[in-house]
């Protein structure tokens, strides 16, 4: 049995990292990524980015690092509703601000997906979807046929993705498996302060767990504060639930929200 | 459960590139993915004669018919062996159809679904309906109301005397039932700060975080009347290869059908050329971009689809 934990969407929460890590190491795995979006949202880039290149702990690129890496005008979340809109501007020109050049050059050069065969199986790790990093896997914008032929084209038995920030797991009629591990920086929009990863356990089946853990988020919200980061964003962290970037969250998803 | 995807007939990027150079002075568009199927289900039928729709649809006009339940549950089965992610309905107005809720429930078993409506036909009874049927489907439904800006008078002048009213009164009831309805709204002008005093209209009318989507006009249908079609020059005639991106037209990922047949993209079911063929396997190659409203694509990088 090979157990495989995979997170993703840091978004400069650098307590909620070491938690995870730590929260890893408690379980134990074989294998361990980070699916992309290090930065944005929380306060500080560079700090979580340090963390997790001190883990070794390999790292995808997400739209958000390949962005922030290439110093682009905008983090390519594509929201058109002003508010979205002024609040992810906010977010991405303060963390291109504070990124150092050497981690913005590290941020730029990974890997955009990373192919791995586990227990006979072809495991395919990418960001947003095999296809396109910025595009959002919603668990209810994504027919069990769109998603097959996502596999089938991408060559996939199992597809692990994070970028829309809620996890969820699905077993394909034809036994192929997709897991999106949501994210560890902000919470799920679930009304809780814990952020959540996956843990993958892959033999003759596979298993997935996903784990909430719990970490310091009163001292995050207190740097971003510091920081003069948004209300908003601070909001979230202390509550659980979403107060901005919601203009693409399908109505399903929405509603468990509070806004 | 649904068939395996098939592969079949979806052109590969470069040799999308390399059919520009040899399909003469338009670009041909590949489909990359079936990723939206929209279906027409009211046809061109219509309870409003909006003076800038690109179906030029209003009351009693069955150009394109009412498709029957049994039809739309042949297109979706058509659709599901490639892979279709979305269902998107539309009219003409979809509230029209005797069937739709029924329609929904079938479709919801496959995937998502959309439905474009003018908001002016919502009753009690059928957003109770809508929010159990989304309660209880995997996949989400989205309820999208059209609106022609912020303004009454400009609303008014397309849709009709009272209809920006009726259609606030529609939103506020949609959002009541929890459907978190997504306003589309056609932008009429370039003026600054259009979705910023949009989004504060709705907020006065009572709509928390109204969901936004901005599309552009197209000179199609009653709109070329309204003000004028497609000048000479808007055309993707000798685009140089380099800066035609397929990927960036909706067109790569959709198809539609009416009771008529299937077409390239919602926009152009009553354009010339905008028909592919019968079935949906025969209308999965490339299509070629002659028409001007390609061009207001190609430009905008607009897509009818909701992301």
């Amino acid at each position: 049995m090979t157990r495989l934990a995979a997170f993703g969407g840091v978004y400069s929460n650098a307590p909620a990292l070491r938690a995870v890590l730590d929260d890893v190491a408690g379980h134990g795995a074989d294998l361990l990524w980070c699916l992309g979006d290090v930065g944005g949202f929380g306060p500080d880039p560079d700090r979580a980015i340090e963390i997790l290149r001190a883990s070794e702990c390999p790292t995808l690129r997400g739209n958000y690092d390949d962005a922030v890496g290439n110093e682009r005008e905008d983090c390519a979340c594509g929201y058109t509703d002003p508010r979205d809109e002024r609040f992810a501007q906010i977010s991405y020109d303060y963390t291109v601000a504070r990124t150092s050049r050497d981690h913005k050059t590290w941020l730029a050069w990974l890997p955009e997906q990373r192919r791995l065969e586990i227990a006979g199986r072809r495991v395919l790790l990418c960001h947003g979807s095999p296809r396109r990093t910025n595009e959002f896997l919603w668990e209810s914008t994504s027919s069990d046929g769109f998603l097959e032929w996502l596999c089938e084209r991408h060559e996939a038995d199992v597809l692990v993705c994070t970028h829309t920030g809620l996890h969820w797991q699905r077993r394909l009629p034809s036994g192929r498996h997709v897991v999106n591990v949501g994210a560890i920086g902000r919470p799920a929009n679930d009304g809780r302060t814990e952020v959540w990863y996956a843990a993958l356990e892959l033999d003759r089946d596979v298993r997935v767990e996903f784990r909430p853990v719990a970490y310091d988020f009163e001292a995050l919200a207190r740097d971003m504060e510091a920081e003069r980061l948004p209300g908003e964003f601070v909001e979230t962290i202390r509550t659980g639930w979403w107060t901005t970037c919601l203009e693409n969250l399908p109505a399903k998803e929405r509603r468990r929200g509070r806004w | 459960m649904n068939p395996a995807p098939s592969s079949q007939s979806i052109l590969p990027l470069a040799d999308a590139r390399a059919a520009i150079d040899a399909g003469g002075r338009f670009p041909a568009q590949p489909l990359l993915h079936l990723d939206a199927l929209w279906i027409q289900i009211a046809g061109t039928l219509c309870n409003l004669e909006c003076t800038h729709c690109f179906v030029s649809s209003g009351p009693g006009n069955r150009r394109h018919d009412l498709m029957t339940r049994a039809d739309v549950a042949d297109r979706v089965a058509e659709a599901l062996p490639h892979g279709v992610r979305e269902f998107y309905f539309t009219g003409g107005e979809p509230f029209l159809h005797p069937e739709l809720l029924e329609i929904l429930a079938d479709t919801l078993e496959s995937g998502p679904c959309t439905v474009l409506t003018n908001g002016t036909l919502f009753t009690a009874g059928r957003l109770a309906a809508l929010r159990a049927l989304t309660d209880r489907a995997r996949y989400t439904l989205e309820i999208r109301v059209s609106l022609d800006g912020d303004r009454e008078e400009t609303h008014d002048a397309i849709r009709g005397p009272g209809s920006f009213a009726r259609t606030l009164d529609g939103l506020r009831a949609c959002a009541a039932y929890g459907l978190l309805p997504i306003v589309t709204v056609t932008r009429l002008d370039d003026a600054p700060g259009f979705a910023d005093r949009l989004v504060e209209r709705l907020r006065e009318a009572g709509l928390a975080r109204p969901r936004l989507k901005v599309i552009p006009l197209f000179r199609l249908g009653r709109e070329t009347r309204r003000t004028h079609s497609y000048a000479d020059a808007e055309t993707l005639e000798d685009l140089p290869a380099e800066a035609f991106d397929p990927s960036r037209l909706q067109c790569s990922g959709c198809r539609a059908v009416t009771n008529r047949g299937v077409y390239v993209c919602p926009l152009l079911v009553d354009e010339p050329g905008g028909r592919m063929s019968d079935r949906l396997a025969d209308a999965l190659g490339p299509f070629t971009l002659r028409h001007g409203a390609c061009f207001t694509c190609h430009v905008t990088g607009m897509t009818c689809a909701n992301g």
